[in-house]
This record gives structure tokens, sequence and C-alpha cells, in this order.
């Protein structure tokens, strides 16, 4: 007879830097559990027959089998459990939005806090790196051989899942390391650039091969690496690396940046250790972030661990339509980030050297739904205010990057310039290329590239099986 | 890791590498670029292509030291290797026959007018060059600039070597006394003061002006949006929709400002640079 199971109703807390330190240093934030703390979440689940969780998992995870193991102090067998499925769980247990995946959908979250599924990913995944990563399997040589462009999360991905099932993969990267928006995008305090590494490591350690500095659509076009490298399939997967700005004036102001120039100085070139590091970053003494996303959460709490005064969050719908993740936006009230809600600039001001000196804004009501679901901001007229900023840093998103689209004959482009894939299959209006990822949907999560990145493979795989038949 | 195959000193600032680069070297077209980091703590900087040997697999640039990293990659000798070499970036010259075009090249900028020079010969048309410098000492490759034009004009700024004067000197006096319709196209190539006047003599002539520009840079790919500037009244990209724009339609004044943009920085990095060689701390 069980004995009847006494319910935990909240998380066990995640361990983190206190916010007074962490804001002058660039190290992670959260710490991780440790292995009771692990213990003790894992025997939170309730290991119900329904899985509900399972379905929340854009990669597959199963989610009540790893959980019971770590519950069974099997941390060795939960990060394989976690494996079959998922190629990057440290990555994964420090990025997802797990509160909009796998744990909305927990059984104990209906009247409790749900099981801290992340979190014990991430143990799991951590207790791993520790001790040096465990061998995979790897199918026999199935004489086939696969490109992958870009090294982010979906090519990444993508290139694991083909690996093990016995493809030569080529997997070539633009930037001097892989990782592509794990490694340019995300900052150190959340994702730290040796989590990064050690998965690309273990890339490696499945026979992966990873080409820097290698720009396809210029040193080699598409077509060009498949009839003239041999490649017998590839998959595209090159992100949203395209920054939108705001067309308004004085955005070519110096000190006006895009997310993806901000973070790519600090995280890729580690400006922030300026001058041992070469590439400098100039921060004032008040930043203002316009957007709400998670870059721009990242872009505010950047600015501030390189020495701003105050670093603002400006965007033009209220708290509660903020697309960033709960978690992070909280991180960054703890910290001090200031956000200014129902706003959003019209004119950003410089001096008489070209610097900026403030940004003119409008203040914004909130009117019917438009088409996202979300209530439309309406600017209000005459509530034209400066904000009183030396830095601006435009987070408002990215287009899908066209080097690779533009190049590449006879690929089907949507509206925004993305590559059209079927997202059942990846496959895209050009036989044997695949595409997955940002590049395909705009900019989205770290785990639907992924997601994306294994459909792919598994169809890669289909692909080149029936070409032998 | 890339290397370095041949080195030559053009003076103490202006020195020349053949790079060991055979996927770059497969594909590049004059007007492209690359981008290097010379060792793990590097910044990413682009250079223009100066030349490329398809069969050898090389590519050469030729650079000024203004900077920290230009001045320890003067450092370097044939045998070291460069950490990272990307390319080619950038979309390529326009090359056809436009009938008779100027080539202006002015100090290190004579290197990347070079291939397109050559190209630009290559497709049938007179080719007229103009390289200057400030003085002899940073005059380069004037054999190799005669051999790819049809004339060859050559001035320093202190009349050290052949005629004192500045390129655009030349260039007014050569539109003057061909008359401006037969000049169908004018390359200007330099530092941006350069192209800019250039700009502002062909501008009263009409003459249609390219110029390459020489902006802020991180990735090369279009990702960062760094090398941002107007033309036109629009928002382009250096280093995808460029580097080369018709020089009329472009706002130098804001690409000035914003290459400086992190002078103070730039200024920092050197000086530290230079304590640390030894020489006596920064002076």
């Amino acid at each position: 007879m069980a004995e009847k199971k006494e319910i935990i109703p909240k998380k066990h807390p995640m361990p983190a830097q206190e916010p007074v330190e962490r804001i002058r240093n660039f190290n992670e934030v959260a710490l991780g559990y440790d292995e009771e703390t692990a213990v003790a979440e894992a025997k939170r689940c309730l290991q119900c027959k329904k899985e509900p969780c399972r379905q929340g998992c854009p990669v597959e995870v199963d989610i009540p089998a790893f959980i019971k193991l770590v519950a069974e102090r099997d941390f060795a067998g939960a990060i394989k459990k976690i494996k079959e499925k998922n190629a990057l769980p440290a990555v994964c247990g420090r990025v997802c939005p797990q509160e909009n995946q796998c744990e909305k959908y927990c059984t104990l979250g209906k009247k409790h806090e749900p099981v801290g599924i992340g979190r014990l990913e991430r143990f799991c995944a951590d207790w791993e790196l520790a001790r040096g990563v465990l061998p995979q399997e790897v199918a026999p040589p199935t004489g086939f051989k696969v490109a992958v462009v870009g090294s982010g999360p979906a090519g990444l991905t993508c290139a694991a899942d083909l690996a093990k099932l016995g493809h030569r993969v080529t997997v070539f990267e633009a930037l001097h390391v892989a990782g592509g928006v794990l490694m340019y995008g995300i900052p150190e305090f959340r994702l730290p650039k040796r989590v990064v590494q050690a998965e690309v490591e273990n890339l490696k350690k499945l026979g992966v091969e990873i080409i820097t500095n290698a720009v396809v659509g210029k040193f080699a076009t598409v077509d060009e690496l498949m009839e003239e490298e041999g490649f017998d399939a590839v998959f595209i997967g090159t992100g949203a690396g395209l920054p939108y700005f705001m067309n308004i004036p004085g955005e070519n102001s110096c000190g006006v940046y895009s997310a993806n120039e901000f973070l790519t100085r600090t995280n890729l070139m580690k400006a922030y250790l300026f001058p041992e590091w070469d590439t400098p970053i100039k921060v004032g003494r008040k930043v203002a972030v316009i957007g709400g996303g998670n870059v721009a959460m990242d872009a505010a709490r950047t600015a501030l661990r390189l020495g701003a005064e105050e670093s603002w969050i400006v965007y033009r719908r209220s708290e509660k339509e903020l697309p960033a993740r709960h978690e992070e936006v909280e991180h960054a009230k703890e910290e001090g980030i200031k956000f200014a809600f129902l706003t959003n600039p019209v004119r950003i001001l410089a001096d008489e050297n070209g610097w900026v000196k403030g940004m003119e804004c409008l203040r914004y009501e909130l009117g019917e739904p438009d088409e996202s679901g979300r209530r439309r901001p309406v600017p209000i007229p005459g509530s034209e205010f400066v904000m009183d900023v030396d830095t601006v840093v435009v987070a408002i998103g990215q287009a899908p990057n066209p080097l690779v689209p533009r190049t590449t004959r006879g690929l089907e482009l949507g509206r925004k310039g993305n590559i059209v894939a079927d997202p059942q299959t990846g496959a895209t209006s050009k036989p044997g290329v695949f595409a997955g990822g940002d590049v395909v949907t705009g900019a989205a999560t770290v785990i639907l590239a992924m997601g994306a990145g294994r459909i792919a493979a598994r169809s890669i795989h289909d692909y080149l099986m029936k070409k032998k038949a | 890791m890339f290397k370095i195959l041949e080195k030559q000193v053009f003076s103490p600032i202006i020195k020349q590498m053949v790079i060991e680069a055979p996927r770059v070297a497969r594909k590049c077209q004059p007007g492209q670029f690359v981008i290097l980091r010379i060792h793990e703590e590097g910044e990413r900087i682009p250079l223009t292509i100066a030349d490329f040997d398809r069969e050898k697999g090389t590519i050469t640039i030729v650079f000024q030291e203004v900077g920290k990293t230009t001045k320890q990659l003067g450092t370097l000798e044939a045998g070291d290797y460069i950490k990272d070499f990307v390319g080619p970036l950038g979309t390529p010259s326009h090359i056809e026959n436009f009938g008779t075009v100027i080539c202006v090249g002015g100090g290190v900028g004579i290197a990347p007018v070079f291939p397109i020079a050559r190209a630009l010969k290559e497709a049938g048309n007179h080719v007229i060059s103009i390289i200057g410098a400030r003085t002899r000492e940073l005059l380069f490759w004037e054999n190799r600039m005669r051999e790819v034009s049809t004339e060859l004009f050559v001035t320093t700024d202190d009349g050290s070597y052949v005629r004192k004067g500045f390129v655009t000197d030349v260039l007014k006096e050569i539109i003057d006394e061909r008359g401006k319709d037969n000049i169908n196209l004018v390359l200007a190539i330099g530092p941006q003061p350069m192209m800019r006047a250039c700009c502002n003599v062909t501008k009263d002539y009409g003459i249609k002006t390219i110029v390459s520009l020489n902006a802020l840079m991180v990735d090369g790919t279009g990702m960062c949006g760094c090398c941002r500037v107007t033309v036109g009244g629009q928002t382009r990209f250096v280093c995808v929709d460029g580097p080369e724009f018709d020089g009329h339609q472009v706002d130098f004044a804001e690409l000035a400002r914003r290459s400086a943009t992190f002078r103070a920085e730039e200024q920092r990095a050197l000086e530290r640079h230079t304590c640390q060689c030894g020489c006596g701390g920064g002076k």
C-alpha cells in the first residue's frame, strides 16, 4: 500500500546571486539546484498517468521518466533519458520558456506550482557536464553527407540527430564560433558560454564537423554545396539575424544600437572585458531599451552590468502584454531595471557631435485587440515628452537573415523574406533542402527552433533513406 | 587558422600580406571584403580585398596601421597565423563597359581600387587612374596600377613625388580637359574625407560616382546593424548592401560621426598596446 504523498505546494526556490552583487558582474544569475534540492523537487512530481507535461515539450522529452530517475538519485540515467530527445539540455534547462511549455500542463500546477521541470533538466545537464559527458550511441555510417547551415539551436539539434542516425554532418557557421544566438545573443549571466561550448563539443564527439568563418551564400551557395561539394541534403537554420529599426528621425545617431549589435559586442566579443579583449562598447549614464521581449530584458540588464546608472525598458503596451518570460521580468525588476509602459519613441535627439542626448516619446493607451489578440496600443495626441537618455538600444525584433534565402535558386520565400517550409517536415520548395527555426518562423524561442531542427532531421533521414532505396 | 604566406612592408605604417584562404579566394570578386580576427581576444575588423589568386587559394590585403588591431597585425610575419578570416563579404562591384572610367585611389585605398580597375579594363573600359598619398613613402602599387590602367596619374599632398596636390585636383583637371560628357563613371576609394571631396567635385559635373565605404562593423552579414549609413535618405547596411554606394547619395557627415563612435576606446586600446611592447609606455 503506497503511502499518501504529502504535497509541497511551491517549487523549491532557485538559488541565485543577490541582485546587489549580480548587477556588477556577468556571472550566472540562477545558480542551479544541488542534489538534495533536485531530488526533493523531483519527488514533487505526481508521476501521473496522463503525462500532460509531455504535450508541452517541442522536442518530446519523456519528462515523467527522467524526473522519476532524479527522484531515485539515478542522475546518469536521468540525463541519458533527456538526451534521447534533447541535444542541448543545459541550454534548454536555462532559457526555455518552461512556464508556457511543459510546466504549463503539469497536473500539480492546476492547484499548486508546477514541478520545476526546467530546473531539473538543468540540474541533470550540469551534473553530467561536471563529470564529463557520457558517450552516446551513433548508428553505422550511411554514406550520406548533410550540410547544416547555421550553428544555432535549430542547426545544432538537426546536426546531432542526423549524426546519431549515421549521416556525415558538416555544420557551416558564419561567425568564428559555433552556437549562433546562444553565443552572440543570450548574455553570459543567463547562459554561460562554457555551457554552450560544452554542448558543441558533444556534437563533435558524435562526429559532426563544424566549419566556422563560413558564410553560406558567399563562399558557396546552397546549390554549390549540393552540386559541387556533394552534399545529399541541406538544412538551413540561419535564424533571424536582420535587426528591425524603428525608422524614426535620429535613429542613426551615435549611441543608438540594435539589440543585436549591443549583445554581440558584449557576449560574443566580450566587450565587458575591454580593454583585455579588444572590442569596445560604449554605454552612457541613462539607457533606454525599446521593446518588451526577452532580448529587450537581456539588453537592459546588460546595460546595467556595463555601468549604466539607469536602464529603462520602454514598451508601447502595458506590463500585462510584455512578451518576455515572467522570470526574466522579475529578475530585471530585482536588479532595478525601470519600466516605461505605454510609451514609444518618435524621435531621437542628438547633440552637436551626433550623440544621443534624449528621446522624444509619446504616451499610449490600449485600444481594441489587434490580429495578435493583444490590445492595440494607440498614441495619445499631444502627450509628447522627452526622456533624458544618452544611449538607446532598439530591441523590436529581427527579420530572417536574407543571405541564404536570396542566394539559393528555387527557394520559395514568404512575405517577410522567410523561407517557406512545411511545419510537419521542414521541407522547402527545393528538393533536398530543408529549413527550420527563426529563418522560417521569424524570431521565436530556442526550443521552438530546436523542435524544428528535430523535425527536419527526421524528414531528412526519410528523404535520404528513400533516395537509397 | 589562416597562414600568412608573404609579407611586404611598403612603409612603416602600410603593409601587404598574402593570406592562405582557399574558400575565400575561390569565390571573391572585386569590391568585396573580408573580416579578420588576429587572436582569441581580438576584435573583428573588415579589410577590402586587394587581390586574389584562385589557383593558389590566396587573398592579398594591404592595410594601414591606425589602431591596436592593425598595429598588431603589422607585427605578424610570413609563417604566422591569423585566427579567423571570413569572406568574401559584401556585394561585388558592378562591372560592365561603361566607356571611360576614372578610378581614384587615395592612400591605402589604392589597394581595393586595383582589382576593380583591372576588371573594368578587362571589360573594355578606358580606365584613367589617379592615385595619391600624403607623401611619397605612403604611395604603393604604382606599377601594378599602371598595368591595369589605360592612363595613370600620380600625386602627393606634399609634392614629394611626381606632382604636388590632391587627387581631387587631378580629377577636376581631367574632367575639365576631356569634358564631363566624356567621363562615364568615377570610382573613388580612400579615406572618408577624400571620397567626400571627390563626390563634391563630380556632383557639379553630374558624373555618377561610386565610393566604397569603410564603416564600423562587427559580424559583416547584416546581423548587427552597426555599419548602417544613410544613402539617399534611406538606412542601408554597408556590409550587405555595400560596401559600394552612389557617393552623391551618401550622408558622409553621419558616416564620419558614426565612425568616431569608439574613438576614445580605440585610443585607450592603442595606448595600452603601445605600453605593452616595451617601448617606454604609449609615448
